[in-house]
């Protein structure tokens, strides 16, 4: 048995992490191509992988997938463009803070599923309503997030540039911008990871592309493959734009691995 | 040699109560000259208001009464003609050591090659070639100290303010960082105001010890240190520095049963 918080080795890592997907698989098929869950209910992954085949061959859904990555990236990028500086400035500013923090506390709560509706109405079933899900989604929690993150930074490290001869603004540039930039990443990284469901919900509704449309389709054909397959999708894309995200942040910010 | 640099006038500290609670003296009306290139070392029990002294010349905290002046101007605010070196390591962690060094030269607008020759110069002195571009965490707490005082010498200041700046060393590394600095003190000659709660440190270091009494802190004595420089470590086992030092003891000893409440 390991002990507490003992460290696991690189290989066994991998092979770890690798072997749950495979019990994973492994119960699913047992449960569907063993006859213990009806077929309508749950497809089994053989007729996933089929039904995938023949959506991206024959149904065109690499075009989907296209669209919907662009709507969870349009959408979060002009979010994060807005709420980041936001954010830094709420964090150095106390009365800038006390003034924004309680209606965008009160604004995160909002949910953004529960603007589709009124969105449509306001923007059209266009991508801007699209996109505008997502920036609703992501917008407050990166200002809430990163205001936080900035007002912790060392109070000593912000004194020993002011001895240095650091302006106000030079203390919000060179020491609480770069001394944040890591947690800034991993708070945007956070965020596009629940962008990719509110994306989801605005394509179940008024949509006529995208993954959450192909699902929508897929349920009125009982094609529980289909619907598994688009699931899937969302995961691994989630799990490469993660991937991408630690590789960017390592590359980025190699002071913080030294 | 009367030529004094810096002034504090009456320059008192309350914080005020917390939760209701009574307000805090840190620090009683205190009055101190410093000479132009002196090295004044001042010696306190904790909590004696000592860095809170240091901080208000810094700019860094305001005295509830009294001012200081630094050559005749009245202190408001932080700015770089005090330089610090605090006891926590404080070099900016997503710079390299050539980039923490150069950080102060950089926010005065200096160009990059004057920068450059500024801070080779200030590395060869604290002795740190050969690591211009490791990043903080890659350096023991000595050579980050090292780097610290580097980086408040390259912006060039006319009083080096050091906050118990050795005090989270071990031994060793604390008598050699203390000779390192005394060195570039001979050398360069600079104002120097250093904190210490260590005895031994502050008779090697300075030419004027300042004795602060438990809080509320005031000024108890002004020991001037007549050993001659260079001063060498083996300085610490001669008669003169032993009386001195016992001569020291005794006045903290006081002090520091009294902040202890032992009394």
């Amino acid at each position: 048995m390991p002990r507490p918080l003992e460290p696991v080795g690189q290989g066994t890592r991998i092979v770890l992490g690798v072997s749950f997907f495979v019990i994973f698989v492994v119960a699913w098929a047992v449960a569907t191509l063993g006859g213990f869950v009806s077929r309508t209910f749950l497809a089994d992954p053989i007729t996933m992988m089929q039904d995938g085949w023949l959506l991206l061959t024959r149904f065109g859904f690499a075009a989907d997938i296209a669209v919907t990555v662009w709507r969870v990236v349009g959408g979060f990028i002009m979010a994060a463009v807005i709420a980041v500086p936001i954010g830094l400035m709420m964090g150095a500013y106390k009365p800038f803070e006390a003034f924004l923090e309680p209606f965008v506390s009160f604004a995160r709560y909002l949910p953004a599923s529960a603007f589709v509706p009124l969105l449509i109405l306001w923007a059209g079933i266009g991508e801007f309503q699209k996109l505008l899900v997502i920036f609703i989604g992501s917008f407050f929690q990166i200002i809430l997030m990163i205001a936080v993150a900035v007002g912790n930074t060392r109070r000593d490290l912000v004194e020993a540039a002011y001895t240095l001869g650091s302006t106000d603004m030079g203390i919000v540039k060179r020491v609480l911008l770069p001394a944040n930039a890591p947690e800034i990443a991993e708070i945007l990284r956070l965020v596009l990871g629940w962008a990719w469901t509110y994306v989801i919900v605005a394509e179940l509704i008024g949509s006529s592309s995208g993954i959450g449309h192909m699902i929508i389709d897929s349920q009125a054909l009982m094609a529980t493959g289909q619907m598994i397959f688009g699931i899937i999708v969302i995961g691994v894309i989630g799990l490469i734009s993660d991937f991408l995200f630690k590789g960017l942040n390592r590359a980025l910010f190699p002071w913080r691995l030294a | 040699m009367t030529d004094t640099i810096l002034s504090i006038e009456s320059v008192s500290r309350v914080f005020p109560g917390v939760r209701g609670g009574a307000p805090i003296r840190a620090l009683e009306p205190t009055s101190l000259n410093v000479a132009r290139n002196d090295f004044i070392t001042i010696l306190g029990p904790s909590g004696c208001g000592k860095s809170t002294l240091l901080r208000i010349v810094a700019g860094l905290d305001r005295p509830s009464a009294g001012r200081v002046l630094l050559e005749g101007r009245e202190i408001t605010g932080p700015g770089a003609d005090r330089g610090m070196v605090f006891q926590s390591y404080t070099l900016f962690p997503w710079l390299t050591i050539a980039e923490n060094i150069a950080y102060g030269l950089r926010e005065k607008g200096i160009p990059k090659s004057e920068r450059q020759d500024i801070v080779a110069s200030y590395t060869e002195k604290v002795g740190l070639r050969g690591f211009e571009n490791h990043y903080p965490k890659q350096l023991s707490g000595g050579m980050q100290q090292r780097t610290a005082i580097a980086r408040a010498l390259a912006n060039d200041p006319a009083i080096l303010l050091l906050d118990e700046p050795f005090g989270a060393l071990d031994n060793q590394t604390r008598a050699l960082m203390q000779e390192l600095l005394l060195g570039i003190w001979e050398r360069e000659r600079k104002t120097v105001l250093f904190v210490t709660h260590d005895i031994e440190e502050a008779i090697f270091l300075a030419s004027r010890v300042v004795v602060m009494t438990a809080r509320p802190g005031r000024i108890k004595a002004d020991i001037p240190v007549d050993l001659p420089h260079p001063r060498h470590y083996r300085m610490k086992t001669s008669p003169e520095f032993s009386n001195l030092k016992a001569q020291l003891t005794e006045e903290i000893r006081a002090e520091a049963l009294q902040a202890d409440g032992v009394y």
